[in-house]
């Protein structure tokens, strides 16, 4: 069997030392795996309190800690790492023709820098846990709270850091590193999305790092920066929270565009719709995005001028979002469609991520966003971003790519079923959240009262359905490692440079140094004709 | 030419555009991440404009302006360096190198006693200090502020001192050009950033009311 990147090394050593970004891209997936059940386990015990409506499972405070370990590990563990920092790092050095990206040992300590952060992470949950939300809003992180607040702190500190030097790395690859011909608008959209995201990644990150040190040190020494005891402004963290925060939903639904705009043409055997005004809507996501912050803080006391800004931006950035709904829609159009699991993903990230983002636009409303803060419909809402948008397009990707990273085929039934399991378990469970929140339930309680047991029963016996979807892609995942049919170098006839090498590729991803000298998604019949 | 060429890049062009790019990027990150303490001490200026003109009337504009004087020589003295390494003067370049290191030693030596003064004065924030809430915060961010630039002119002065030391033999990859300019870019940042410290710190103030 020829030389590939899996049997260049078999220790454990040739693994925790490695400089090949496919070997770290596997370190990363294998850690955001871990975490991602860690943090759906957490979820699953919510599900389960708030399926009756008294508070009979757990404490009140035990809750806080529940929705607390939730929201830091799915966010900062495995929502933001997980495309880009996993999928990413396998695919970008092979999207653009390259050996590697430019800082291989960087990349290295990104991962242990990672790992480092998650396991200071998860010691505070074992430790008994934080109780602040995942948002960690002063004065009660820094003056009330009794819980594991700055190892925690410190622990979403740390991974920021392995966040900014993947986002340097991809910056700096993708400047420097594409393949003779492989001009900018040849890129794939995957490329740019991961290219706009890592633009995020560097310039928001370090806001929350600095603004997560002044919560420490305001806690440890009680000088006021942000507690209005001490002399402090709480407004103050609200700003810089969001100021990351917000520009950090777009580091979750940005790389999953990337994903949706593969994965599309391939199936619909069509050019991309519009492939400029995708790269264009994808930059302008990525600007506007650090110009929308406020909306999270309408009912907080700013200034309503500064709200009225807040929300024309907020309406602004629906703009280029719906660019992108409208062009894979288009793609669609007259295509010659297949049905793969890939494929099932990504149509439903597009659906899913359409109602996510137009109840957005609900909250973006001034006057209604008083009545909907802080209810079940802003949970509801980012859920369908989060989790229908971005984990469904996660799971479309590692799918869609997993012929080149494992080399074997997934069983193709099992996934088209798993991929129906996940969105039906998806809708049921947060579809009703959507409900209760416009009736007035409010977020973050243990407890309701009767009237609203109806479509929390509902909910939670979705969120059993969503779990089974979920355990499914690791069992026949797994099996197909060893049993999985081995997969030709471009299964899917599809035309990104990383198909152009084997599957699973050499260490130095191609044999001889790629030349572009075609458009991207050329899935005209004459291309194929050509590829074939 | 004494660089070595990485595996993943093909030329020693591609190399250079990469790690001035990469530090251009991490500079980017750098000043993001002062960025929530210059938001801060502008935010606290609108909010509480009376204490902070009071508060900034207690730093020492002696020593801020002494410490700029020789900040900026020190960037001078970085910049020649790099300059006569790309024409090839390699002895030239390290007693350049030498007088950068020293110069930012004397800054932090200045910078040292001027906090020994504020610690005696009482200026640190906390439970009874005696100046008002908006001052606390003032001089909060003035010890953030000045403190993190500190670090980073540590670690600058430590990066250059290592570049003369392995500049002696020309055999060494720090002594190819192009990496020192990259060192360059890094001591020049921390040079612009104090630019920006001085007048909010020691100036501003002191103008108002």
């Amino acid at each position: 069997m020829e030389r590939n990147y899996l049997t260049a090394g078999y220790s454990l050593k040739s693994w925790l030392t490695t400089r090949d970004h496919k070997r770290i891209a596997l370190l990363y997936l294998a850690a955001i795996t871990a975490f991602f059940f860690i943090g759906g386990a957490a979820a699953a015990l919510i599900r389960l309190e708030l399926a009756t409506a008294p508070g009979d499972l757990v404490s009140a405070d035990t809750y806080n800690r529940l929705f607390t370990a939730h929201g830091v590990i799915m966010v900062w563990l495995f929502l933001i790492p997980s495309i880009p920092s996993g999928l990413g790092n396998f695919l970008m050095p092979l999207m653009i023709g390259a050996r590697d990206l430019a800082f291989p040992r960087l990349n290295l300590l990104s991962w242990y820098i990672y790992v480092a952060g998650g396991i200071m992470i998860l010691t505070a949950l074992f430790l008994g846990g934080v109780d602040t939300g995942w948002t960690f809003y002063t004065p009660y992180s820094t003056l009330f709270s009794n819980s594991h607040v700055v190892l925690t702190l410190l622990g979403v500190f740390v991974v920021g850091f392995s966040s900014i030097l993947t986002g340097l790395n991809f910056i700096v690859t993708v400047h420097t590193m594409r393949a003779p011909g492989l001009t900018w608008f040849r890129l794939p959209l995957f490329v740019w999305a991961n290219y706009a995201t890592s633009l995020i990644l560097v310039l928001a990150t370090p806001v929350l790092a600095m603004t997560l040190l002044l919560v420490g040190i305001e806690r440890i020494f009680q000088v006021g920066i942000f507690d209005p005891a001490l002399g402090g402004d709480p407004l103050l963290f609200q700003h810089l929270f969001w100021f990351y925060s917000h520009p950090a939903v777009y580091i979750m639904v940005l790389p999953a565009m990337g994903v949706a705009s593969e994965i599309i043409p391939c199936f619909a055997r069509k050019r991309v719709f519009g492939y400029r005004f995708m790269a264009y809507a994808i930059l302008g996501i990525a600007v506007i995005g650090f110009l929308v912050w406020g909306h999270h803080m309408f009912v907080s006391g700013q200034a309503m001028y500064a709200s009225l800004a807040f929300s024309l931006l907020s309406f602004l950035v629906a703009i280029p979002s719906a660019i992108k709904v409208f062009n894979w829609t288009a793609t669609l159009y007259k295509g010659s469609i297949t049905f793969p699991a890939p494929m099932l993903y990504a149509l439903g990230f597009v659906g899913l991520f359409t109602i996510g983002g137009l109840t957005g636009l609900y909250l973006a409303s001034l006057a209604l966003d008083v009545h909907l803060t802080d209810t079940y419909f802003v949970v509801a809402h980012f859920h369908y971003i989060m989790v229908g948008g971005s984990v469904m397009a996660y799971l479309g990707a590692v799918h869609f790519w997993w012929p080149k990273i494992s080399g074997r085929l997934y069983p193709e039934t099992w996934g088209r079923v798993a991929a129906v399991v996940i969105f039906f378990g998806f809708n049921l469970t947060f579809f009703p959240q959507y409900l209760l929140g416009a009736q007035g339930m409010p977020r973050r309680y243990h407890a309701y009262p009767p009237e609203f047991t109806l479509l929390n029963v509902l909910s939670s016996a979705g969120a059993a359905l969503l779990a089974v979807g979920y355990l499914l892609p690791l069992a026949y995942l797994a099996w197909s490692v060893f049993r999985g049919q081995r997969a030709t170098g471009n299964p899917w006839r599809a035309t990104g440079l990383e198909w152009q090498t084997p599957s699973p590729p050499p260490p130095d991803n191609f044999a001889e140094p790629p030349v572009v000298t075609r458009e991207p998604y050329d899935y005209s019949p004459t291309g194929e004709e050509i590829r074939q | 030419m004494n660089g070595q060429v990485s595996p993943q890049f093909s030329s020693l062009g591609q190399q250079n555009a990469a790690a001035t790019l990469g530090m251009w990027v991490f500079l980017a990150t750098e000043l993001m991440f002062f960025g929530p303490l210059f938001f801060g001490d502008w935010y606290g200026r609108l909010h509480f404009p009376l204490e902070f003109a009071a508060a900034s009337r207690h730093t020492d504009m002696v020593l801020g302006t002494a410490n700029t004087a020789i900040l900026l020589t020190s960037s001078f003295a970085m910049a020649n360096a790099v300059e006569a390494l790309a024409a090839g003067r390699r002895t030239t370049a390290r007693a350049m190198l030498v007088a950068t290191a020293v110069l930012g030693v004397a800054f932090l030596a200045v910078k040292g006693l001027e906090w020994r003064h504020d610690w005696q004065g009482h200026l640190f924030p906390g439970r009874g200090s005696f100046l008002a809430n908006g001052g606390q915060l003032f001089f909060l961010l003035y010890f953030a502020l000045t403190g993190l630039h500190a670090v980073h002119l540590a670690i600058g002065i430590v990066l250059v001192l290592a570049f003369a030391l392995a500049m002696r033999h020309d055999t060494s990859a720090l002594a190819e050009p192009g990496r020192l300019r990259v060192a360059g870019l890094y001591w020049h940042f921390v040079d612009v950033v104090w630019i920006f410290l001085y007048p909010i710190l020691y100036l501003v103030g002191r103008a108002a009311g």
